[in-house]
Parts: C-alpha cells; structure tokens; sequence
C-alpha cells in the first residue's frame, strides 16, 4: 500500500501510436508517446492502480502508480582506462621541463 | 490528419497568448522575407539592461581563464611560430551551471512583469534547469518537458543527470520518450496552463546570450588591447552561435571569426527509438545542428529568432571521443572539471590553435557544469552497455553509435570542416521551395540570412532559374 502524500512517479500514455505524428521512424512510430511525472499522492493506493497527484508546483494529474520514492540511478560509472591518465601522459611528453 | 498535426494548427493563437502578445507575424513581408532587426529590438532591452536583469538572478559576468598549461602543450606540437592562444569563459559559474542561465534569465523576468504565474520549456536538459532555475529565484512556477527515455524506460545518464537538476530546482517534470511530439505535449501544456512560453528560440532567449559575446568582447579588449580573433561556440538549435556573435557586434569586435562546433552524430536518426540511446552527446551535436542551421524555424516559435547562417563564418565538426579526452584533459592539466558537452567547442580550439599564428588569441566560450552522470565515465560506461565500442586511436575512424575512438595523444585531435557552402545552398533551397520570383527586398534578406557580401545568393537564384523582380 501507497500512502496519500508519498512522493511517486506515475505513468501516462499521451499518444497511441495511431495518433502519433507523421514522418516518424519505423522503430519508433509503431510506439506509444509516454510520460514519466512525479508529485505527491493524493489518496492512498497500490502500485499500478490508476491514480491523481499532486505536482511539486501544485497542478493535479492522473496516471499509473509506478513507484514511491524512485531514486536516481545514474552514476559516475567506472574509471575508462582509455581515459584515466591522459594528463600523467601529457605532463611527462610536453610539460616536463626546465622552462616551466 | 492526426491528432497531433491537428492540434499544432491551435499554435499561433496558443503562442500569442503565451508570449506575451508578441506578434510575429507584423515582422513578415513578401513572400519569404522578416525583418529581423526589428524582430529583436521589439522587446525593448539594451544590452546594458539585459546585463542589470541576468545579474539579478546570479546570471553573467563568469570568469575567463587562459589556459596556460593547455596553451604550452599547444606550442610543443605546433610548428615554429604558431599555436593560438586560447582562453575559456567559465559558463559552469552561472547559476544553473551552464551559459543556458543567459538564455532563460530574460525570459523569466519578462513572464515575471508581465503578469504570468508560471513558464514552460521544452529542453534536452539544461536549458530545463536553467529555466527552473530562474522560476525558482522569480516565484514563479515551472514546468520543464523532455525527452528521456526510450520505449525499454531507459535514459542515458546524462539525460538522466539533466531531468534531475530540473527537478532539484522544484520544477514539474515531464519526463518523455523519444519523439518529436515533445513539442505537441509542450503546446498542449501552454494552452492547458496559460504559462509564458519561455522557448529557447524567442528574441528573449537570444538577447540573453548576447551578454555572453559582449563580455567576452569587452574582456580580451581589456587585457589584450584587441579583440579575439576567433570565437569557438558550441553549436546546436544555433541561439548560442547567433546571441555569441551579436554580443561581439555589440562590443565593436566586428571582425572576430565566429565559428561553430558540433560533435559529429552524422548516421544516427534523432527521432529514432533505437538509436536514441547510442548517442553519448545529447546536446551540441550535428542532429541539431545541421537541420536547425537549415531550417531554423522548424521550432516552437513562429519565426526563430536564433539564425546561425547570419554570424558563422565556419563550422567544424569533432568525433565523441575527443570530446570525451579534451574534458578529461582539462581537468587533469587545467584543474577544472566541467561537462563533456560544454567542451565540445574546446576539443575543436585545441588542433585549430595548432594552425594558427602564436599572437591569435582564440575564445572558447562556454563550459558546462560535471555531476554524477554528465562525464565521459558515465557515458562510456553506459556506450559499452549499449553495444559500442571504445578504443584508442585515430578518432577519425569514430562512427556515431558504433564505435567511439579515443585518440591517444593531444597531436591526434583533429576536426572535420563541414563545408558552410553546402548548408547555405540547403537553407536557400529550403527557403525557396516553391518560389520562382523575389523581390529585390526579399534578396537582401536572403543574404543576410546566409552572411552572403559577394553574390553566392544571385548565382543561386540564377542556377535555379528564380527572378529577382525589382
């Protein structure tokens, strides 16, 4: 259960792929058009019910329950060995020397 | 017609009354023609006004740098006598971290004065943040659209980072997935709402930028006696490109080279669901780039007020993994951390100072800020997931969403000179689709779009068989 004032993402399909625009690539136009959107619950609920929120800037809108909280993902990543010692390179190759 | 098109039909009546009656359509005359000057002095700011309302909101006066370090390595690889001088202007001090803060303050203050309760953009990210950002300072609401995901629900890390920042700054998001219809749902919001439409393509949103190049021009005068002669800018949807080189202008550098950057996408479809995520650049790229420098008003505006053909004298193209390099270069011998894409320009300064005689002083003039998805590390970790492969050696050989290369020393950076010609024929062509006969006032316009002092705009008419009636 999902409690009214919870911070949640919601899902909303804004075109089915018939009412898309025209001119669209093949992979994309045989997809619907969706939205992510995030505010606070208004009423208590589960997830995938079909839900209202209420948005950090106070408008209402209604979707699909995806999650509570959803937290962000991205990262740093890993260090790029193709990366990581461009300037130990660089240093010893030109900027190594009396003059400097 | 589908629903989509039929809706874009509402877009005039929604924009006039979202942009604060702004008319575009009084500018227009002939068949083809605008009066542009007009167009951009109709808002009624100076530059020194512009300038006293950016200050307000923690916008403008960034630092410049000359990258000492950067600039001895220059001179080592270049031959005797030459390597340019290149100095940075340091956007990521802007409030929102980037030279997109210029771009939104004015049009926050002007939905501020007149009345409006809240501003909508459409944005790949930071000029969502930016927008955000000066709401937030203005009391005003804020909705920020953007395209994040692909159909799987998977956003590439720098989107990611971005759609965060907007939402940092208590900003309603809406989070799409790929497509063109960005600019229906934006529509449809703005007529939902009654916001003021801060797109990035308003006069407000170039008058903004101008500080940036009337600061750099004032600047190096300042310290160097002159102006720059040449300017690198990031170039996109082009209000970088336009507002840069109209602040030069301002600021009596008439003669500084303004020339565009793009990191080269060339192959990859941007309305495309798969390809959507094999793009390591979300911005500043060519899939901008070369379609908004063709048909700049292909926007959500009536007429763009971002015009590139006006200002650039060149355009040079440089691959992901030099961009990728050159950020990772500049933070390790610069000291300075900045986003991958706010040095797309900086990637390409880097082999043209090597060309240029040692007294040239070459701007860079933007940088973005860093963070937990917008580095080279995210976004080559996140590349190898999607399939592509990274390696060392000749970053020619770098093919968008296939393989990005890594060069190995600062001698292998390079750039690709996209030919200005062959994008100034394809706007003409695009302009005149149609159209057999002009009028000599529509002519001046026509090179003035295209920066055209010789007669590259007659011999196209002629070529094709178009008539300049007097």
């Amino acid at each position: 259960m999902v409690r009214k004032g919870d911070y949640v993402e919601i899902k909303l399909v804004l075109l089915e792929p018939e009412e898309r625009a025209e001119h669209l690539p093949d992979d994309t136009k045989n997809l619907p058009f969706e939205a992510k959107v995030r505010g606070y619950l208004l009423h208590d609920a589960n997830i995938g019910d079909t839900v209202e929120i209420e948005t950090p800037i106070g408008r209402k809108v209604k979707g699909i329950l995806l999650s509570v909280s959803p937290p962000y993902r991205h990262n740093f990543g890993k260090p790029i060995r193709e990366l990581i010692d461009i300037g130990k390179k660089i240093r010893e190759r030109y900027l190594e020397d009396k003059d400097g | 017609m589908g629903k989509v098109e039929e809706f874009m039909r509402k877009s005039p009546e929604i924009m006039k009354k979202c942009l604060g009656g702004l008319d575009y359509e009084k500018f227009r005359f002939g068949k083809i023609g605008f009066h542009y000057e007009e167009l951009m002095s109709s808002i009624g700011y100076s530059i020194e006004d512009v300038g006293k309302i950016l200050k307000e909101t923690k916008v403008g006066n960034t630092p410049m740098y000359e990258l000492k370090n950067l600039n001895r390595v220059i001179k080592k690889i270049s031959r005797k006598g030459y390597g340019a001088k290149i100095l940075l202007k340091d956007e990521a001090a802007n409030a929102s971290g980037s030279f997109k803060s210029r771009r939104a303050a004015l049009s926050v203050y002007e939905a501020k004065k007149k009345g409006y309760e809240g501003v909508i953009a459409e944005t790949s990210g930071n000029y969502g943040a930016a927008v955000a950002s000066q709401a937030a300072q203005r009391n005003l609401k804020c909705i920020i659209v953007q395209e994040v995901f692909d159909s799987k629900g998977i956003g590439q890390p720098e989107i990611l980072e971005k759609g965060r920042k907007c939402e940092a700054y208590g900003a309603e998001v809406w989070q799409l997935t790929v497509g063109p219809e960005l600019f229906y749902w934006a529509l449809v919001l703005l007529d939902e709402t009654g916001y003021f439409n801060a797109s990035l393509y308003t006069p407000y949103g170039i008058k903004g930028i101008e500080t940036l190049g009337y600061e750099i021009g004032i600047e190096v005068k300042e310290k160097y006696g002159r102006c720059p002669d040449y300017v690198l800018v990031t170039h996109a949807g082009g209000g970088n490109v336009t507002g840069t080189a109209r602040g030069l202008i301002e600021a009596g550098c008439e003669d500084t080279k303004v020339i565009g950057v793009s990191v080269d996408l060339r192959g990859l479809h941007m309305a495309s669901d798969h390809d959507f995520n094999r793009k390591s650049f979300t911005t500043g790229h060519t899939g901008f780039g070369v379609p908004f420098a063709i048909n700049p008003d292909r926007v959500d505006v009536p007429i763009n007020a971002a015009r590139p053909l006006r200002y650039m004298d060149g355009y040079l193209l440089v691959s992901q993994g030099e961009v990728f390099y050159t950020t990772i270069l500049l933070a390790q011998i610069e000291g300075i951390e900045r986003g991958p894409a706010g040095n797309t320009s900086l990637s390409a300064a880097i082999p043209f100072a090597r060309e240029l005689p040692e007294d040239k002083i070459i701007v860079v003039q933007e940088t973005e800020y860093t963070g937990a998805g917008k580095h080279p590390f995210a976004q080559l970790t996140f590349a190898e997931k999607m399939g592509i492969e990274v390696s060392i050696g000749n970053p020619r050989d770098n093919i968008p969403g296939k393989k990005i290369v890594i060069p190995e020393d600062v001698k292998e950076l390079g750039f690709e000179e996209y030919p200005m010609e062959d994008i100034k024929r394809s706007y003409l062509k695009h302009r005149l689709k149609g159209i057999d006969e002009i009028s000599s006032k529509e002519l001046k316009f026509l090179k003035e779009e295209v920066k055209d002092k010789e007669d590259f705009v007659e011999k196209f008419l002629f070529e094709k068989g178009v008539k300049i009636n007097a």
